[in-house]
C-alpha cells in the first residue's frame, strides 16, 4: 500500500485510490454498525442486563434494523428552521470525520497518507465538525438546540487545546509530526511505548479526547435528561444518523490516534509475539480504547458545564504544558547529551 | 355511578328522617327504592339494604367481609353500643337479617317486605327504649355520661385562648374545644377579621411559638365555609388547629402567607377549588385547574359547565 | 453595547427529568435562572371530590394512586385516620404486617429516587441497579397482595391479606442481601468526584427557611432539624423498634442524598427487628362494624412517608362517606420552595435540585 501511495499521480492511480477509499468507507460503516451494537451490549452487561438480543442471533442485526428505521423515517424540517444550514449541518459534521482517517497508519505499510503535519491536519479538520454542531443547533430554531450547540462549541474549543498540547510531548520525542514515524519510533517492548514516558500526556490526552468526542462524562451537548437531546433535538431520520455516524467515526479516529501515539501502534507488546501480524495488534489496541470509552459511559455521572470549562483551562492545559516542559528538559539532559 | 350514589344517599337520608317520624312511611319508600334496583341479583339486593355500608356494586367489601368474618354480622348487635350515632346503629341491624339468608334467591318481594317490616319494628322498639332511658341520641348510648378527666392538652388550649383574648382582641375567639377524635387537638375558632393578628401571635409569642404550619384545609359546610390551619411548635410539640369561619357568598379569609410562607400553595388550592379569597396573598391564582376554568369544583353545589367533563 | 434578552424556557410537562408532569416556566439570563415558576395540576384527578361520594373502603384504591411510588403509606394514613376516629383496635399481627410493608415500601421508594436522581445527573447504571433491587421488593408485595404498584392492601381495622407461608422468611433473607448491595452502591457513587461536585453546596437553605416553608422528610432533616414523625409523633408500632433518624448539617443536595441513603439502612434495621418480633399467629382484621361510619367530627392524622409528612384530614358527619377528605401531601408542600431555591442557579443545577426534593406528581396534584 505504501508503494501505491508513493507513486506519482496518474488517472489510473486516482481510480485505485477512489476504489480503496470506498472500500475503506464500507469497512468504517461496518465498524460503526457493530460499535453501536457493542456499546449497547457492554452497557447492558455492566447494568446486569443483556442488551439487545432479539434481532438476529445475539442481537447482531440490531443496528441494521436501527439504520433501516432511520432511513425510512419522514424527513421533517421545522417550519422556521434555516433550511440550507439545517441540511448542511449533518453532512458537514460527518465529512471531516472520514477525512481525518486518512492520516492514521494501520501498519508500517498500510496507510493512506503519510503527511508530515498529520497532527495539525487532525486538529484542523476536527474543528470543522465543531462548526457543524453549532450550525445544527442554530438552524433548528429551537431554544434547547441552541443551548446545546453553544455548550458544545464552548466545550470542543476548550478541549482542543489540551488535546494538541498533550501530543506535543510525543512529537518532541520522535522529532516528527508524522503519525507513521511516531508509530515507527516506538520500540518492541511495551515499556518502550510512549505512554510510559509520556504518562502525564497520556492522561491529558485521554480526558481531552473523551471531551472532544462529547461522550460521557462530558456529554453535555447531548445531555438527555437536561436538554432533551441538545443540538440534535430536531433532527430525525437519516440526518440524525449522520450525527451519530460522525461521533462513532471520531471514536475510531481517536482510538487510532491513541494507539499510534501512545500505545505503540502496530508493535507487539513483546518481540517474540511478532508472528501475530501488526494489524491485529492495532485492532486490539483500538478495540481496547473504544471499550474504555464505553466503560466510562456506563460508570460516570455527567460533569457540569462550569466544572467542565474550569477543568479544561485550569487543570488540563497546565498539566499539558508541564508535560511539554518536562519532556524538553529530559530530552536535553538525558538524550541529546 | 354518581346517580346511584345520590339515590343511595337520598335513600339514607330518607330512612334516617323517616325513622324519627313514621316507620310505616319508611316502609313504603324503601321497597319503592329497592324495586327500582330489582333487575340485579340478590347480592345487590341484600347488599343495598337500608344504609348498608353504602354498597352499590356486587363486588363491594360487604360481600367480602361476610365469609371472612362470620362474627361481624352476628356480633353486630353487641358492637352497636360503641357507635354513637343512633340511626347508624339501628340501620346496621337490618343487614344481619338478610345476611343470614343471603343464600336466598329469586323474587323475594313479600319476604323482603316482611323483613323490612321486622327491621323497622325492631328499630322503633330501640328508639322507644332509648327515649325511655332518657339518654341522648348522641354519645353515651349504653352508659350514662361520666365526667371525663380533662385532657393533658387543656392547659395549652386555655393558654392560647387567654393570649388571644388579651393580646389580639377580646372578641377574637369564637370557640375553643379539645377535639378528642383528633388526639385531643386544641381547636380554636378565630374570627376572620382578627386572624392575621392572631397568626402573628401564634408564631411569635414565646409561649406559643408555633412556627411550623403543617396543613391548611378548606371545608364547605353548606351554610358557611371554613378554613382550618394546623400549626405546631416543633420543639415543644404544642399544636393547634385554628378554624376560621366565613360566609359562603363572598368567602374571604386574610392570608397567612406573610406569617407562614408554607401557606402559599395550600391557600391557592383552597381558592381554586372552593373559591375562598385570601386578601394579602402574594399570588392568588388557580393552581390545579386550568386558568380559564369557571367555578370551584370542590364546592358542594358545583355543577360542571360541561357535563361531559 | 451588547444587548441581551431574557429567554423564557419551558421545562416540561413532558421532559425526561421532571419526574412526572411538572412544568417549570423558567426565565433565563444566559444560563442563569432569574425566575422559576412551577405549574402543576396536570395530574389533578379530583380525588378529594370523588372521596365525598365513596365510603372509606372504596377510597383506599384512590390513595394508592396519589403517591404511586409509595402506596402503602398512603393506604395507611387513610385507614389510620378512620380507625382513630372510630376507636378501632388493630390486632398485633395486622399491625406488624402494616409496619413491615411500610418499611419495605420506604426502601423501594428511596431506591426509585436514588436511581432516577443519578440518571438525571448522567450516570446511567445506578438506575438499573436500583430497579433490580426494587424488583425483589415488588415481588414480595406481589406475593402478599397481588399487585406491584397499587396495592389496595390495608383496610379499616387491619389488612386484607395475611402473609403467605414463607413470606416472612423471604423478608428476613432480603435484609442482609440489601445491606450488602447498599454498601456496594455507596462505594460506586458516594465517593465519585464528579457526583460530589454536582451535589455538594447545591440548593442550600437553612433550618428557618425549611420550617417557614413547611418542608418535611429529608428536606427538613437536611438542615439539622431532627423531626421524624415515626419518632416524634409515634404511630403504629414504631416505638417498639430501635432505629436512628439521620440528620444533615448543611442543608444542601448532598445532605439530602446521604440522609435518604441512610434512611434505607435504618429501614432495613427496623425490618430486621420486626421480622424477629413478628407474631406467629393472629388475626389480620380487627372488630370493625359492618358499616364503617366514623362519628361526626373531624380528625387530622399524619405519618412519615418517604417523602415527608403525609396527613389526612377527615370531616365526618357520621355517614359512610366523608363529608370532606383532605390529604396533606408532602410533595405538594415541599415543592413550594422551588422558586426560591432556583433563583441564581443554572439549568443543570435545576435538575439536581429538583431531583433532590424528591417529588411524585401524583401526590402533588392529588
Amino acid at each position: 500500500m505504501s508503494d501505491w501511495v508513493e507513486q506519482p499521480l496518474t488517472w489510473g492511480n486516482v481510480l485505485i485510490y477512489a476504489v480503496l477509499a470506498v472500500v475503506f468507507l464500507l469497512l468504517i460503516l461496518g465498524y460503526v454498525t457493530y460499535a453501536i451494537l457493542f456499546e449497547r451490549k457492554v452497557l447492558g452487561w455492566m447494568q446486569f442486563r443483556h442488551g439487545p438480543n432479539r434481532l438476529g442471533p445475539w442481537g447482531l442485526l440490531q443496528t441494521v434494523a436501527d439504520v433501516l428505521k432511520l432511513l425510512i423515517k419522514e424527513d421533517t424540517i421545522p417550519r422556521k428552521a434555516d433550511r440550507a444550514l439545517f441540511i448542511l449541518a449533518p453532512a458537514l459534521c460527518y465529512a471531516p470525520s472520514f477525512a481525518v482517517l486518512a492520516i492514521i497508519p494501520y501498519t508500517r505499510e498500510l496507510y493512506f497518507a503519510d503527511l508530515n503535519v498529520a497532527i495539525v491536519y487532525y486538529a484542523a479538520l476536527s474543528a470543522i465538525s465543531t462548526i457543524a454542531i453549532v450550525l445544527g443547533g442554530w438552524a433548528s430554531n429551537n431554544k434547547y438546540s441552541l443551548l446545546g450547540g453553544m455548550r458544545s462549541a464552548a466545550q470542543m474549543i476548550s478541549y482542543e487545546v489540551p488535546l494538541i498540547l498533550s501530543i506535543v510531548g510525543t512529537v518532541m520525542m520522535t522529532g516528527s509530526m508524522s503519525l507513521r514515524q511516531i508509530g515507527e519510533a516506538q520500540g518492541d517492548w511495551f515499556w518502550e511505548w510512549n505512554f510510559l514516558p509520556q504518562i502525564i500526556g497520556f492522561g491529558v490526552f485521554i480526558v481531552a479526547a473523551v471531551s472532544e468526542l462529547n461522550r460521557s462524562p462530558f456529554d453535555l451537548p447531548e445531555a438527555e435528561s437536561e436538554l432533551v437531546a441538545g443540538y440534535h433535538t430536531e433532527y430525525s431520520g437519516f440526518r440524525f444518523a449522520f450525527f451519530m455516524l460522525a461521533e462513532y467515526v471520531y471514536m475510531f479516529a481517536i482510538a487510532g490516534l491513541a494507539s499510534v501515539l501512545f500505545l505503540g501502534g502496530w508493535h507487539p507488546p513483546a518481540p517474540f509475539l511478532d508472528f501475530v501480524p501488526g494489524i491485529i495488534w492495532m485492532i486490539l489496541k483500538m478495540a481496547f480504547v473504544i471499550f474504555f470509552l464505553f466503560w466510562l459511559r456506563a460508570t460516570m455521572p455527567r460533569v457540569r458545564v462550569d466544572h467542565l470549562m474550569g477543568f479544561a483551562w485550569k487543570v488540563l492545559v497546565p498539566l499539558a504544558i508541564l508535560n511539554v516542559f518536562v519532556t524538553a528538559v529530559c530530552l536535553e539532559l538525558f538524550i541529546k547529551g | 355511578m354518581s346517580e346511584e350514589n345520590k339515590r343511595e344517599a337520598g335513600r339514607q337520608e330518607e330512612t334516617a328522617a323517616a325513622e324519627q317520624q313514621s316507620p310505616p312511611a319508611a316502609e313504603q319508600t324503601e321497597p319503592a327504592a329497592a324495586e327500582q334496583r330489582e333487575p340485579a341479583n340478590t347480592q345487590e339486593v341484600s347488599g343495598t339494604e337500608p344504609a348498608g355500608a353504602g354498597a352499590e356494586h356486587p363486588n363491594q367489601p360487604q360481600p367480602d367481609t361476610m365469609p371472612e368474618h362470620p362474627d361481624a354480622s352476628a356480633s353486630d348487635k353487641p358492637a352497636e353500643p360503641a357507635e354513637p350515632a343512633a340511626p347508624a346503629a339501628a340501620n346496621a341491624d337490618a343487614p344481619s337479617a338478610p345476611a343470614g339468608e343471603a343464600a336466598g334467591a329469586g323474587a323475594v318481594d313479600p319476604e323482603r317486605e316482611a323483613k323490612i317490616k321486622a327491621a323497622q319494628e325492631a328499630r322503633a322498639k330501640r328508639l322507644a327504649a332509648k327515649a325511655a332511658a332518657g339518654g341522648e341520641a348522641a354519645p353515651g348510648d349504653a352508659e350514662p355520661a361520666e365526667p371525663k378527666p380533662p385532657s393533658p392538652k387543656q392547659p395549652w388550649l386555655d393558654e392560647a385562648v387567654e393570649l388571644l383574648k388579651s393580646e389580639v382582641h377580646p372578641e377574637a375567639v369564637e370557640e375553643a374545644v379539645i377535639n378528642e377524635l383528633a388526639g385531643d387537638m386544641p381547636t380554636i375558632t378565630v374570627k376572620a377579621e382578627h386572624w392575621r393578628a392572631a397568626a402573628e401571635l401564634l408564631k411569635s409569642h414565646e409561649k406559643l411559638g408555633c412556627n411550623y404550619l403543617r396543613n391548611v384545609t378548606g371545608v364547605d359546610y353548606e351554610a358557611h365555609m371554613e378554613v382550618v390551619y394546623f400549626v405546631i411548635n416543633l420543639e415543644t410539640k404544642r399544636e393547634y388547629a385554628i378554624k376560621i369561619r366565613t360566609d359562603r357568598e363572598q368567602p374571604s379569609v386574610p392570608s397567612a402567607v406573610p406569617v407562614w410562607p408554607s401557606a402559599d400553595w395550600p391557600e391557592r388550592e383552597i381558592y381554586d377549588l372552593l373559591g375562598v379569597d385570601f386578601p394579602g396573598h402574594p399570588d392568588l391564582r388557580r393552581i390545579m385547574m386550568p386558568d380559564d376554568w369557571v367555578g370551584h369544583p370542590l364546592r358542594k353545589d358545583y355543577v360542571p359547565l360541561d357535563p361531559e367533563v | 453595547m451588547i444587548r441581551t434578552e431574557e429567554l423564557l424556557l419551558n421545562v416540561g410537562p413532558q421532559h425526561p427529568s421532571t419526574h412526572g408532569v411538572l412544568r417549570i416556566v423558567v426565565k433565563l439570563d444566559g444560563e442563569v435562572i432569574t425566575e422559576a415558576t412551577p405549574v402543576i395540576g396536570y395530574l389533578h384527578r379530583g380525588t378529594e371530590k370523588l372521596a365525598e361520594s365513596l365510603n372509606y373502603t372504596q377510597i383506599i384504591p384512590y390513595t394508592d394512586r396519589m403517591d404511586y411510588v409509595s402506596a402503602m403509606t398512603n393506604n395507611y394514613v387513610l385507614v389510620h385516620a378512620v380507625e382513630k376516629m372510630m376507636g378501632i383496635e388493630v390486632p398485633e399481627r395486622a399491625e406488624f404486617l402494616r409496619l413491615i410493608v411500610m418499611e419495605l415500601q420506604r426502601v423501594a421508594s428511596h431506591l426509585v429516587w436514588w436511581g432516577t436522581y443519578l440518571l438525571d445527573l448522567g450516570a446511567l447504571s445506578p438506575f438499573l441497579f436500583a430497579f433490580k433491587e426494587r424488583e425483589m421488593i415488588i415481588d414480595l408485595f406481589n406475593e402478599l397482595c397481588g399487585a406491584r404498584l397499587t396495592y389496595n392492601y390495608m383496610r379499616v381495622g387491619g389488612v386484607k391479606w395475611d402473609a403467605p407461608p414463607g413470606w416472612i422468611d423471604k423478608v428476613r433473607d432480603f435484609v442482609p442481601y440489601m445491606e450488602k448491595q447498599l454498601k456496594e452502591y455507596e462505594r460506586l457513587v458516594s465517593g465519585n468526584e464528579i457526583f460530589l461536585a454536582r451535589v455538594k453546596g447545591i440548593g442550600k437553605y437553612d433550618a428557618e427557611t425549611a420550617i417557614a416553608y413547611g418542608l418535611s422528610g429529608a428536606n427538613l432533616r437536611c438542615t439539622g432539624v431532627k423531626w421524624d414523625l415515626r419518632k416524634n409523633e409515634p404511630y403504629s408500632l414504631y416505638d417498639r423498634f430501635e432505629f436512628d433518624v439521620p440528620v444533615g448539617t448543611n442543608g444542601d443536595c448532598y445532605d439530602r442524598y446521604m440522609i435518604r441513603f441512610e434512611e434505607m439502612r435504618q429501614s432495613l434495621r427496623i425490618l430486621k427487628q420486626a421480622v424477629e418480633q413478628f407474631p406467629s399467629s393472629g388475626e389480620t382484621m380487627g372488630k370493625v362494624p359492618r358499616a364503617i361510619r366514623p362519628p361526626a367530627g373531624e380528625t387530622y392524622v399524619r405519618i412519615e412517608s418517604p417523602r415527608g409528612e403525609i396527613g389526612c384530614h377527615i370531616v365526618s358527619k357520621g355517614k359512610a362517606e366523608p363529608y370532606r377528605l383532605k390529604f396533606r401531601r408532602p410533595s405538594f408542600m415541599n415543592l413550594q420552595i422551588l422558586p426560591k431555591l432556583l433563583v441564581g442557579e443554572t439549568m443543570t443545577n435545576l435538575i439536581a435540585i429538583l431531583g433532590g426534593v424528591d417529588i411524585v406528581l401524583g401526590e402533588v396534584d392529588c
